[in-house]
């Protein structure tokens, strides 16, 4: 078992024909995610790696059943492209697309709640259930199955602990790359919850950063709850008022300060290490104490 | 992208919304013109983008135009928190009943914009939220359908100020409301929204942030743009098109891919005992011409006395970023001394490429952290 994707998933890529699209669609081909073909607006009727190419999204999933989609397209079309899949009837869909402006991003995040679909990103690495389908632009060989959930916000930060955690032997049921933007379509407690959900799904690592209530609120939902968890905060020292490469990750108005989701997570029993390594040594010693 | 006072006024009469009466200047000759066109009692205001410019000495009232000359004279030049002073913004002298606060920004855990009022204005509304959370109104906005009149209504009737003035408020809410979905803003912000002796209210002050991401279907911001302002290291990265570049205040240069990997760099380093003195983030995998790009950047700080290089090789082998490393380095006149950590993809490769050309190389965060630290002691 695994969250939101998995060896079944069948992915239409939008923005199949451009260079990021056409570069990780041959990545996850590779990794053996059914990838049933792709979008672009005018390429309809030709082909990429041997998949279909649509003009819409629609069209797509009618003819390939498909239900989960991956964007590449620019920042100034994403947003339309989110819509598009949303209503064409895809459930899980995932916008790498970094540099969306926020006043795009507001409505379609709330439409696509509306329509019951899953939105990931956007600006982020997407998503990987390892063993079985990658559904974003990380490395895919840093990863292996086993029972950590992992739910992040950055990707580099991500790659790093990931890569710590195969190297102890400790496998993943799910990544989850949620996005380093003010706006995203799935939060930290929206994966926490699913997780809790999974059987497969024995621990969790959370690797959160400044700006924001989000982890503070996967914190709250924490407390009490008895599965092995360790977080890290990144941006623990970033003054405020400056933002941190991520739209995201900014102090500002007093919110959203490291030391408040320290405590938070604190309060719920979970441990915030300042290393990748320290927190993978610590989620290993609790994993062995709990038994799992 | 943050726009000074006198800017936000303007925009802010574009739409309608009445702000105190005055105009910018850049010389003291200027200001004296201003302040005699205004013909009463002037307040000149420096235009910095910090806040505590009054404490500061950037705000200087002035009886006649002359005195106005004078005032602009000792602020123009001045230096506030670090940042100098260019333009000062000369306008009417304002006899104020009451002060309020009015602000639109995004309410990320809502996912919304939010709209907050406050009869208590005129002081920091982070300190008013604090000593008195509930003299805080908001009103989240739809996330399309915006802002009705009944919603602006709910908030302010909750406040049991009286209903003339109320009215008056609402039209500063929809208008600051519509200016905000116009022009892209993350914040829009009247502090105060003045109620005065002669029964009007105006803006008297004017603060608007813009979405980043969404200045580009906007190019007019362009020419308010002021790039003299910014910080001159600041102006440099972006020139070099290196656009996650902040400069603070170490001594420990910091150059890493990934916005979360370098926060995390900064922190490890002060963990250390170290002061970061930038956060850069490159992006994707490390050729040579953004490696001497960066470094060469970093290096330009004159409070820098190290640099760490943190790299984790993603889908862009380990080798390959270690060869940019090496290349881009020779490029650059290197002074101060470079520790380097690599991992992910080849790392091993990438390490033994980096050691063969005599670098310092650290396994680890921890490691490379210790070692630049101590080395800039």
């Amino acid at each position: 078992m695994s969250i939101l994707i998995n060896k079944n998933s069948k992915i239409l890529v939008q923005g199949i024909t451009g260079k990021e699209g056409g570069f990780h669609t041959r990545q996850m081909i590779e990794y053996g995610s059914q990838i049933v073909g792709g979008c672009t607006p005018g390429k309809g009727g030709t082909t990429v790696f041997d998949r279909p190419v649509f003009n819409t999204v629609l069209e797509g999933k009618n003819k390939t059943g498909a239900d989960t989609s991956i964007i590449f397209v620019p920042a100034a079309g994403a947003a339309d492209a989110v819509l598009e899949a949303a209503h064409a009837g895809i459930k899980t869909i995932v916008c790498i697309t970094e540099g969306v402006p926020i006043q795009d991003m507001v409505p379609v995040a709330a439409e696509v709640k509306r329509l019951g679909a899953r939105l990931i990103g956007p600006n982020c690495p997407g998503l990987i259930t390892p063993g079985e389908c990658k559904l974003g632009i990380m490395p895919a060989h840093i990863f292996s199955p086993g029972p950590v959930g992992f739910v992040s916000r950055s990707g580099t930060l991500t790659y790093q602990a990931v890569d710590e955690l195969t190297r102890n032997g400790l496998g993943q049921s799910t990544c989850v790359g949620i996005g380093g933007d003010p706006v995203i379509g799935t939060s930290f407690l929206d994966c926490v919850e699913m997780f809790l959900a999974d059987p497969a799904t024995k621990a969790l690592v959370l690797i959160g950063e400044i700006g924001g209530g989000q982890e503070e609120e996967a914190a709250r939902f924490l407390e009490g709850k008895d599965i092995p968890c360790v977080a890290m905060i990144a941006g623990r020292t970033a003054p405020p008022g400056k933002r941190m490469g991520h739209a995201g990750a900014i102090v500002s108005g007093g919110v959203g300060t490291a030391q408040g989701k320290v405590d938070a997570f604190m309060k719920a029993g979970v441990p915030v290490l300042d290393t990748t390594q320290e927190l993978v040594a610590e989620l290993k010693k609790r994993m062995a104490t709990a038994k799992v | 992208m943050i726009i000074h006072e006198y800017q936000g006024k303007e925009l802010m009469n574009e739409v309608g919304i009445p702000t105190t009466k005055g105009r910018v200047a850049a010389t003291p000759a200027e200001a004296k013109a201003i302040a005699a066109e205004i013909g009463k009692k002037v307040a000149v205001k420096a235009q910095v983008h910090i806040g505590g410019r009054g404490k500061a000495g950037g705000i200087k009232l002035a009886e006649t135009p002359e005195q106005a000359e004078e005032a602009a004279k000792a602020i123009i030049g001045m230096d506030i928190k670090g940042l100098k002073v260019n333009k000062v913004l000369v306008e009417e002298c304002i006899e104020i009943d009451k002060e309020f606060y009015l602000g639109i920004t995004l309410d990320r855990d809502a996912g919304t914009h939010v709209i907050m009022f406050s009869p208590m204005g005129g002081v920091d509304i982070e300190e008013v939220a604090v000593t008195h959370p509930d003299q805080i109104f908001k009103c989240h906005t739809h996330p399309w359908l915006g802002v009705q009149d009944y919603e602006i209504r709910e908030m302010l009737y909750k406040t049991g100020l009286d209903t003339k003035i109320l009215k008056q408020v609402h039209m500063f809410a929809k208008k600051a409301f519509e200016l905000y979905r116009k022009w892209d803003c993350v914040l829009t912000e009247i502090n105060p929204l003045a109620v005065l002796k002669d029964g009007r209210v105006v803006a008297a002050d004017a603060k608007i942030n813009f979405d980043d991401n969404a200045t580009y279907r906007h190019p007019q911001l362009e020419a308010m743009r002021e790039v003299a302002e910014e910080d001159p290291l600041e102006r440099s990265a972006k020139e070099r098109g290196l656009n996650n570049y902040v400069r603070l205040d170490g001594e420990v240069g910091i150059i890493g891919n990934g916005a979360g990997l370098v926060m995390g760099t900064l922190d490890i380093v002060a963990r250390e005992g170290g002061k970061p003195a930038n956060f850069l983030d490159v992006g994707g995998g490390a050729n040579a011409a953004l490696v001497a790009n960066a470094l060469g950047l970093v290096l330009s700080d004159p409070n820098v006395k190290g640099v760490l290089f943190n790299i984790f090789g993603g889908i862009t082998r380990g080798d390959e970023v270690a060869n940019g490393i090496v290349q881009g380095v020779k490029q650059v006149e290197l002074k101060v001394p470079l520790v380097i950590r690599l991992s992910g993809t080849n790392e091993k490769e990438g390490r033994a490429i980096l050691a063969e050309n005599g670098y310092e190389v650290a396994a680890t965060m921890e490691e490379a952290a210790k070692k630049i630290v101590a080395l800039t002691r």
